[in-house]
């Protein structure tokens, strides 16, 4: 469960470049929810995000997570609870190791790390089995070094790292975006399987709002560092994208000139 | 042809160089955190021991409290970084320059002979074998010892998360990994092995000396460019071995142009080939493409 109560945070304060990014961001996410994040390009969706990730400190505001205060932690100390993937697909994974360093890295989120051997044979069945539910054929492939992976291939696996120990909540930031269609759609139905199996808490970036429709329980829009919408439930059900548009419109009395987010 | 002398001597001092390339390795490569501390870092480990010794120290004690004023060294550095936010390089640059004054003061006096005293290398002498034959054998056991607990140490929960932090910070975070202290415990135990190598140079030399630490990094840098040349680093432990393979051959690379009359170098010609040699493996082509992004285009 995520409570984050009037998040702010300004970049560059006192500076020519002043930018609020985060302007009393406020939203409560319950166990077992599937939040779908949209807005348009600078809404302040990465930096919510890296807010609760603890890539960022938010100026003032509070962030609890399961109710525990997790606002001045930094990341290490959040990844208990909180586990991620990033946009682009080179960076939740790091490609001059190999698959089974790279699981057994995530294997030890959040936990004491030792001396002793990181890699241990006691793992091997465990990343086996949840390689081959990928069905990549990387079961086979645990000693190749990350970096002959293609793109896809390693959103999949930073997927199933986020997903290898439990974690209350699962980020994820346009993390199909950078793939081509095919493979988009394969990572998204991974994700989907995954939450929906670890019954994860998950809020999920996308720049289409037909996806947001589409996939999960929950639907939030953010704009100029705020919630303007949040729709669940009956009220979401049936909904089509030029709904989402209209409710946009009648919240801001504005109209959306993001082609971006009209395009998808 | 060289020496007798000569050839154990090249070999005695690329043993030493290894251990040097070994921290190298360790910041540059594994941490990505390019670490000028060791010009300090090596005659702090040469003072700390020639002055422990001389004060009567067992010799081994006194090498391993050069070890762990190499370590603080490299923690200064770390944490200046870290927690200060000073670009890396400077940092270390900033250690070492204060390390030049500490010496001075650690020695009292520029350079301090050894030569009556008990080192590591003393009792060995007994067992009937030549003074060089004797450092050859002891810095082979000392830099194979430090291989294989690097080695392991690598392979370690700890060490992976260290490789991962030098790979991609962002992700090492993500993982849990906390990312400043990873880079404090790596360069503390890079320069660590640099003080190791300063203290077996200086009982090996029979003397320490304030300048001893000039153009240590060229020479580390040199090895470990030369040994990756030689011995793909598909490995960590391929890497490890690449390090003192190249410290040996650059040592008796070097050994050789001094010995060859035709060319008429000198011996204060050395830090200039180096840097030449150095430069060359940078920008050539085929050399090692990381490093040479990393001089090229430094990231932020
Ligand atoms: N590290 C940063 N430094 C300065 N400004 C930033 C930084 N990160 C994001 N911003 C700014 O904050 C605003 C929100 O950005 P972001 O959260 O990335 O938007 P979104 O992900 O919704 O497109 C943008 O105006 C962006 O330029
Ligand atoms: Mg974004």
């Amino acid at each position: 469960m995520i409570t984050a109560t009037d998040l702010r945070l300004t970049f560059g304060e006192g500076t020519p470049l002043e930018n609020p990014a985060l302007r009393g961001m406020s939203l409560t996410v319950n166990q077992g929810e599937f939040v779908t994040v949209i807005g348009s390009n600078g809404a302040g969706k990465s930096t919510f995000l890296n807010a609760l990730a603890g890539e960022v400190l938010v100026d003032s505001g509070k962030i609890l997570v399961d109710n525990i205060d997790v606002t001045k932690l930094p990341t290490h100390k959040r990844t208990g609870r909180v586990a991620r993937v990033f946009q682009d697909p080179l960076a939740g994974t790091c490609e001059g190791l190999s698959i089974e360093e790279n699981l057994a890295l995530a294997i030890k989120r959040g936990k004491r790390r030792g001396l002793g051997t990181a890699v241990k044979k006691q793992y091997l069945e465990r990343f086996r089995s949840s390689l081959a539910t990928l069905g990549l054929g990387l079961e086979n492939r645990l000693t190749d070094k990350m970096g002959l992976l293609s793109g896809g291939q390693r959103q999949a696996v930073s997927l199933l790292m986020a997903s290898l120990t439990p974690s209350s909540i699962l980020l994820l930031d346009e993390h199909t975006a950078a793939l081509d269609p095919k493979t988009a759609s394969f990572v998204l139905e991974l994700t989907q399987n995954i939450i929906a199996e670890q019954k994860l808490t998950a809020l999920m970036v996308t720049h289409s709002m037909k996806q947001a429709l589409e996939v999960g329980t929950r639907t939030v829009m953010l704009h100029q560092g705020e919630v303007v919408f949040d729709i669940a439930g009956k009220d979401r059900e049936g909904l089509e994208v030029k709904d989402l548009l209209n409710l946009f419109e009648q919240q801001r009395g504005l109209t959306i000139d993001d082609d971006s987010l009209l395009l998808s | 042809m060289l020496s007798n002398i000569a050839f154990y001597g090249a070999l005695e001092t690329g043993l030493i160089y290894g251990l040097v390339a070994f921290g190298i390795y360790l910041s540059f490569r594994v941490l990505d955190f390019p670490d000028l501390t060791v010009d300090g870092s090596f005659p702090l480990g040469a003072a700390v021991a020639a002055m422990l010794i001389i004060a009567g120290w067992n010799p081994w004690l006194a090498t391993g409290a050069a070890i762990l004023a190499g370590m603080a060294a490299g923690a200064v550095t770390a944490l200046l970084n870290v927690k200060l936010k000073i670009l890396n390089l400077l940092a270390s640059i900033l250690t070492m320059i204060a390390l030049y004054s500490i010496n001075l003061r650690i020695m009292g006096r520029p350079n301090v002979a050894l030569l009556m005293e008990d080192t590591v290398l003393t009792p060995w002498y007994n067992l009937g074998l030549e003074y060089h034959q004797v450092s050859v054998l002891l810095f082979t056991f000392v830099i194979g010892v430090s291989l294989f607990l690097l080695w392991r140490f690598m392979k370690s929960e700890i060490g992976l998360a260290m490789r991962a932090t030098g790979a991609n910070a962002r992700m090492a975070r993500a993982q849990g990994i906390a990312t400043g202290g990873m880079i404090i415990l790596g360069v503390a135990v890079s320069n660590g092995l640099v003080g190791l190598a300063g203290a077996l140079f200086a009982q090996s030399q029979g003397a320490a000396d304030v300048t001893m630490g000039v153009g240590v990094i060229v020479i580390g840098l040199a090895s470990l460019i030369g040994g990756e040349a030689v011995i793909t680093p598909t490995s960590v432990f391929r890497a490890l071995l690449a390090c003192v393979v190249g410290a040996i051959i650059y040592r008796l690379a070097i050994a050789f142009a001094l010995n060859a009359d035709a060319l008429g170098l000198k011996a204060q010609d050395l830090n200039l080939i180096t840097a030449v040699l150095v430069t060359l493996a940078i920008v050539l082509p085929g050399a090692r493409v990381s490093l040479m992004n990393k001089f090229k285009r430094r990231k932020a």
